[in-house]
């Protein structure tokens, strides 16, 4: 991984290098299980990039990428609403203060 | 309202089905999905207690990503359906999930049937005015002058009302609410499965691919935004003049009144033909 890779607190990849073997490696990073860590879990593989969650985030804590799918951007803004978990028509979003054991994903 | 989290959700579901689900990105049934399992697990009811019908269209998918008893039956015969389960089985607690044009359109007869019999089902018509899965004609429900790919220079039918069809019919419950509303919806929902008799909810909701496309209502986001502003409470809406509620989608539980229920009279009219034989 070299250094010119932007990373947030949540570990997704904001922006990198433009080449073809970046963005293969992109993917990869973007379509793995996610954070606990971080306030919102976001489920990227069932994401479909509606962008209904950052519409309708309250506090602003969800931002859009380039391709639309949502990353945390303000996790310090979140106030476990649930608003995101109710509005995901994919079930790939939880604002749950406790997300541990999501039995998320079939594969 | 009791908050559900989301691994609730994901334990009633199917996880040996193919996911992400069939729907579009931005389509309201997948919110509405997650609100009927939402209300389900508030209840804690047995999960072997419950079924879910449902006919053919976008909507009816629903069963195939629920973990309860489910059916996917013929195209608008899921009220009949239904009405076959819950006369068999009284005690089993019988959801019905149709689109707009599987409920008023093929199976409108079964309908009105139902809920003048008062049978005790729960039905959610998921009304995204218009035929989504065959590819966008126009539904029983299509507003006047909007746009189809069957009516491409605008709808000139007059639109059903389906809470003024069912309220017609003799419907018990009959309550509106939008794909947005999840909170009140949840509750709307669960009185519908504690009630006894024919409930009907009309769930308006989103159809951004074709609906929303052809009629330039913008994405899933602006679609959900014009049912959080375009709608208003049908508490609010008897205080407010005529003039600002005109246009407006009126939510909340329209009627709701008690009357025997089918199962009930028919296990009465049983009994009493036994005592006749005795005699």
């Amino acid at each position: 991984m070299s250094e010119k890779v932007e990373k947030d607190r949540t570990g997704t990849i904001i922006r990198e290098e433009d080449s073809s073997e970046k963005m293969a490696v992109e993917m990869n990073e973007v379509k793995t299980t996610g954070d606990f860590d971080a306030p919102v879990y976001i489920y990227y593989n069932w994401c479909k990039k509606c962008g209904i969650c950052v519409a309708f985030c309250p506090t602003k804590c969800l931002a859009r990428k380039a391709d639309g799918s949502p990353y945390v951007k303000n996790p310090e803004k979140c106030i476990h609403c649930e608003t995101c978990d109710r509005l995901c028509p994919d079930f790939a979003i939880t604002g749950a203060k406790d997300k541990k054991e999501v039995p998320y994903g079939s594969q | 309202m009791g908050k559900v989290s989301q691994r609730v959700v994901h334990n009633f579901l199917r996880h040996d089905k193919k996911f992400p689900h069939v729907w579009c990105a931005g389509c309201s049934n997948g919110t509405v999905l997650g609100t009927i399992i939402r209300a389900i697990a508030e209840q804690n009811l047995d999960r072997n207690n419950i079924t879910m019908v449902s006919g053919i269209g976008c909507s009816s998918r629903m069963p195939v990503y629920i973990d309860l008893n489910t059916l996917h039956s013929l195209h608008g015969r899921a009220i009949a359906f239904a009405t076959g389960i819950k006369t068999y089985k009284p005690g089993m607690k019988v959801i019905v999930v149709t689109g707009d044009g599987d409920c008023t359109a093929i199976g409108g007869n079964h309908l009105i049937h139902a809920a003048r019999r008062n049978l005790d089902l729960t039905v959610i018509v998921i009304n995204n005015n218009i035929y989504g899965m065959t590819g966008g004609q126009y539904s029983p429900t299509t507003p006047f002058e909007a746009k189809a790919t069957t009516s491409p220079f605008g709808n000139f039918d007059t639109p059903f009302d389906i809470c003024d069809l069912a309220i017609g019919a003799g419907a018990t419950f009959v309550g509106r609410s939008t794909a947005f509303h999840t909170i009140e919806l949840q509750k709307m929902i669960v009185d519908a499965m504690e009630h006894k008799g024919f409930s009907i909810i009309d769930v308006v909701s989103a159809c951004p691919v074709i609906y929303g496309r052809m009629n330039k209502k913008g994405g899933p986001a602006e679609m959900m935004m014009a049912m959080r502003d375009n709608s208003i409470l049908n508490t609010a809406a008897e205080k407010l003049p005529p003039e600002k509620v005109e246009g407006k989608i009126i939510r909340g539980i329209l009627k709701k009144v008690d009357h025997p229920e089918y199962c009930e009279r028919y296990a009465e009219l049983c009994t009493k033909v036994k005592e006749m034989q005795h005699e």
